[in-house]
């Protein structure tokens, strides 16, 4: 799996070659400094870390220090493994190399986006799980609309299932959404422009996987 | 909005600004390209310009009102659509507002507009 790291700028639209109108996501991606190569013999699996957007080192902590001069680059906020990437450098990926958009993604590829969803607090059954509420407005239903009903029998099983769905907080979590194509990219820019929506507020740190 | 929504948007708009300045209360004639099959054909929709939705940006549209065969038809056209062949406009209208959706009920008479002159 090859990847990068990246960042929501925002939403726009554009046209296909068929003139239909598609959504799309804007995100600023890369340039990512390899900061650990990890290799079966040493860590009993294959991996590349990425690094990505800068930090000042008065922020860093001295151990990340440390690390981060290994790979002879300046102190990252953000720090992610890749399984098994996959890219066609010679000799395969060194310590301190610079990644860009344009080594990982072409147009028409298809990515998964990870990132961290918009919290929306705790929220009700019919928000959370998309339960259909009580339905009705009369017959004795007084404040209960967006009620969950039943939770389970009172005499058999007498008690609450494990992971039954309820109310609590929702969002504010990791979330991945599958197969965005990939739309356009501008490499001076690091701009990837993705079909369809990612998760997160703009600003957002963006996971994109291949 | 952020300088690199605005390039995309600026690359999507390429073609807006080779289209004549209007506004609403002005009568546009649209040239509308339709695939039909392998076919393609232009067709044409004639008729006074409501209102102009988000302009700027990649997502605008504007919507003309025609009366066909004695119904008001609306159609919404997104401004940037390379389905669009040309716009040619007919006729300035002089009106105060920038939404015209008074027009709507209204017909005959009642729904001119003076020419700008």
């Amino acid at each position: 799996m090859s990847g990068i790291i990246g960042k929501k700028i925002g939403m726009t639209s554009i046209y296909d070659e068929n003139g239909r109108n598609i959504a799309c996501t804007l995100l600023e991606a890369g340039p990512c400094i390899v900061t650990q190569v990890r290799n079966e013999e040493t860590d009993g699996y294959k991996a590349v870390q990425l690094s990505f957007e800068e930090r000042k080192e008065k922020n860093t902590p001295n151990a990340l220090i440390g690390h981060f001069k290994k790979a002879a680059t300046t102190p990252k906020k953000h720090v992610v493994e890749f399984r098994d990437f996959r890219m066609e450098f010679e000799g395969g990926v060194k310590i301190g190399q610079e990644i860009k958009l344009e080594d990982v993604f072409i147009v028409g590829d298809y990515l998964d986006a990870i990132g961290i969803s918009k919290g929306k607090g705790f929220q009700g059954v019919v928000k959370r799980h998309g339960f259909g509420g009580v339905g009705q407005a009369t017959h004795g239903q007084h404040n209960r609309l967006r009620a969950p009903g039943s939770i389970g029998g009172a005499s058999y099983p007498a008690r609450v299932f494990k992971g039954l769905r309820m109310a609590g907080q929702t969002g504010n979590r990791r979330a991945k959404v599958v197969n965005l194509r990939v739309l356009q990219i501008i490499p001076e820019k690091n701009l990837l422009v993705v079909s369809g929506s990612v998760p997160g507020a703009i600003n957002s740190t963006i996971i994109l996987e291949k | 909005m952020s300088d690199l929504i605005q390039l995309i948007d600026t690359n999507t708009r390429t073609k807006v600004s080779e289209y004549p300045a209007f506004k609403s209360g002005d009568t546009v004639n649209v040239h509308v390209r339709i695939r039909e099959g392998n076919k393609e054909r232009i067709q044409q929709f004639q008729g006074v310009v409501l209102q102009r939705k988000n302009p700027g940006t990649a997502g605008e549209t504007f919507t003309v009102r025609k009366i066909s065969s004695g119904i008001g038809v609306h159609r919404i056209f997104p401004i940037a659509s390379p389905n669009i062949d040309k716009i040619e406009v007919l006729r300035r209208g002089k009106v105060r507002r920038a939404r015209l959706n008074y027009l709507k009920g209204l017909q005959g008479k009642a729904a001119r507009i003076k020419e700008k002159l």
